[in-house]
């Protein structure tokens, strides 16, 4: 916006809405489709049409509607006789919560570490440049296959920590290496000159500056931390049932790809649905707010 | 290359590595018992007590980890508890099924995604280059595990044309390989546009043109060299998440190599197993990260220079 249509109301009015007509069509959806998977994950308990552990040994492998299916299970069963609608509601939520609370908690841990290295230099800097090192020298499924073997019965906590250590690392050094350009910069300096302390001048200055940075990285991030989440489930090592997500749901689902194929393709559909919009959100957010994506 | 650089490297790689050898040693002692952890709660007293005596749990810990270190470095991993063999042996013995399904795999990636990423970069924001990126975008969201069911159901469950699992002839590589390199090839497709894209719009192409030179001569001998150093970059990353991207493909398609290994061994917590196999596949890493670091300051002189 111009200084022009900041001063005037009504070309203000008029810059926005060519803002909105400027946003692609893929956005619009890939918005959607997000808004609506948080819908779920806020409000999936009450839309469960049964408790999660119902079985109906007499309605095994009950295809979904739109294959000739009946109403009674909307989304058709599993080989238990579990009604999939119910599943699929609650592995949203499971696999989105993990996501989104594994995201934000190491996004804030790792920018509170890269500050810290920051502001303190020295061994603490080189410590946190070491642990990055190690990090990066194991794919990071592997890292959490290992700590899986020593973290006996996983659940949902275990899987937030399991993505809060997959991202910390990635902010830390993003926060680390903006921090350290900032505190050259007129207003870092002006705050010190004024007498501001450490932590004063990292939390209240530098960090509103940086901040645009930081989430376009974590919209960035967030596909690969959903990917890494259903990955570690499709693989049987993490959540047990009756509990669920939309990789055990997907794992258990491809032992009967012959008999029941919807068992393991809509959760399927639903993960790529969701990273997809998220990676065309993360995307146009860096392009529009012109943040290099490193 | 600075001597002194190349030190500094040398040293952070020697204590990534020790980092490495102590994970594993934590990583065993977090969990409360390490023996009750690996035999399991069904294991009598003596076998506990003979596993801790084989394992020196009975010394005290700086004397176990020092143990630890030792029996690393003179590459003695233990035995698998569930087939008292040793497991280096065991370990090595899958590894020629993972090499040969990442080989094929990388080559498969490289000449898919550079070549599609370079012609995106130079017809930009025509079809081309938007249909490129839409399979860049898609290629790396979709889970290689939905890639190879889906592969499975339409090739194995309806045409029959292919067999889901294991290796029986040529034909078995071609649905894990495809898996494999979707997501790979769509990771270099958009590295290579950008980094073209950069190269292109940068003041030599225009001297360059300017200088006479035909346009694709002048892509091939000015731009494309310059866009290699970037993509060389990668290379290291590249191959953490060809081993990422192989754990979950192998299982897909019960393929007799290492991941197929680890996830086994993660469920049947077959820890010497499991530490073998995560040992292999850091120090690997972590030397190609070397190789990788230390080769781009001997291709680019920019970057000799600015060492120095």
């Amino acid at each position: 916006m111009s200084i022009a249509e900041q001063m005037d109301p009504i070309r203000a009015v008029r810059a926005m809405g060519r803002v909105r007509r400027r946003l692609p069509v893929s956005v619009i959806l890939s918005v959607c489709v997000v808004a609506m998977l948080v819908f779920i994950t806020l409000t999936a308990q009450w839309l469960m049409p049964y408790p999660i552990d119902e079985q109906n040994l007499l309605a095994r492998y009950q295809p979904p509607v739109f294959m000739g299916g009946s109403w009674d299970h909307p989304l058709g069963t599993d080989a238990l006789g579990h009604d999939l609608l119910t599943l699929m509601l609650r592995a949203i939520q499971v696999s989105m919560a993990i996501a989104f609370l594994g995201t934000v908690i190491g996004a804030a841990a790792g920018t509170i570490i890269g500050f810290a290295a920051s502001r303190f230099g020295g061994w603490v800097d080189a410590a946190v440049g070491v642990l990055v090192d190690f990090q990066a020298a194991l794919p990071f499924l592997v890292l959490a296959l290992a700590l899986l073997t020593v973290m006996p019965d996983a659940d949902i906590s275990t899987f937030i920590i399991l993505m809060c250590i997959y991202g910390w690392e990635r902010y830390a050094r993003l926060a680390r290496g903006l921090a350290i350009a900032a505190k050259e910069q007129g207003y870092a300096q002006a705050q010190v000159v004024l007498g501001a302390s450490g932590w004063r001048l990292y939390f209240r200055h530098i960090l509103p500056n940086i901040a645009a940075v930081l989430v376009v990285n974590m919209s960035l991030n967030f596909p690969a931390t959903i990917l890494t989440e259903t990955s570690l489930n499709f693989l049987g090592v993490g959540i047990e049932p009756p509990d669920t997500s939309l990789g055990v749901l997907m794992g258990q689902g491809r032992s009967y790809l012959y008999k029941a194929p919807w068992i393991a393709l809509m959760p399927g559909l639903v993960i790529f649905l969701a990273t997809f919009a998220m990676s065309i959100i993360g995307d146009w957010l860096r392009d529009r707010l012109d943040v290099a994506g490193r | 290359m600075s001597r002194r650089w190349i030190l500094n490297r040398l040293g952070r790689t020697a204590i990534t590595l020790w980092l490495l050898m102590t994970f594993t040693f934590v990583a065993l002692n977090i969990s409360a018992d390490p023996a009750l952890q690996i035999l399991g709660p069904e294991a009598g007293p003596e076998a506990i007590a003979m596993f801790r005596e084989s394992w020196g749990l009975d010394r005290p810990l700086y004397e176990q980890y020092l143990l630890h270190l030792g029996r690393l470095i003179t590459l003695d991993f233990g035995q698998s508890f569930r087939t008292s063999e040793p497991a280096l042996a065991m370990v090595m013995e899958r590894v020629p099924a993972t090499l040969g399904l990442m080989i094929p795999t990388a080559l498969l990636a490289l000449a898919i995604g550079i070549p599609l990423g370079v012609l995106a970069a130079i017809r930009k924001n025509t079809w081309v280059d938007r249909g490129a990126m839409v399979f860049a975008v898609a290629g790396f969201a979709v889970p290689n595990f939905l890639v190879g069911i889906l592969l499975i159901y339409c090739f194995s469950v309806r045409l029959g044309w292919l067999q889901p699992a294991g290796i029986q002839d040529w034909t078995s590589w071609i649905m894990p390989v495809l898996t494999m390199a979707t997501a790979e090839a769509a990771v270099f497709a958009r590295f290579a546009r950008s980094a073209m894209a950069e190269v292109l719009g940068h003041p030599m192409m225009k001297t360059a043109l300017a200088n006479g030179i035909p346009w694709p001569q002048a892509v091939r001998e000015h731009a494309l060299p310059n866009a290699a150093i970037p993509i060389l970059t990668v290379a290291g990353l590249f191959f953490g998440s060809l081993i990422g991207g192989g754990v979950i493909t192998e299982n897909v398609f019960a393929w007799p190599g290492l991941g197929r290994m680890l996830v086994d061994a993660v469920s049947a917590r077959d820890y010497a197993i499991v530490q073998c196999i995560i040992i292999l596949i850091g120090v690997t890493m972590i030397l190609a990260n070397l190789l990788v670091d230390l080769s781009y300051g001997w291709i680019d002189p920019r970057i000799r220079d600015q060492r120095q």
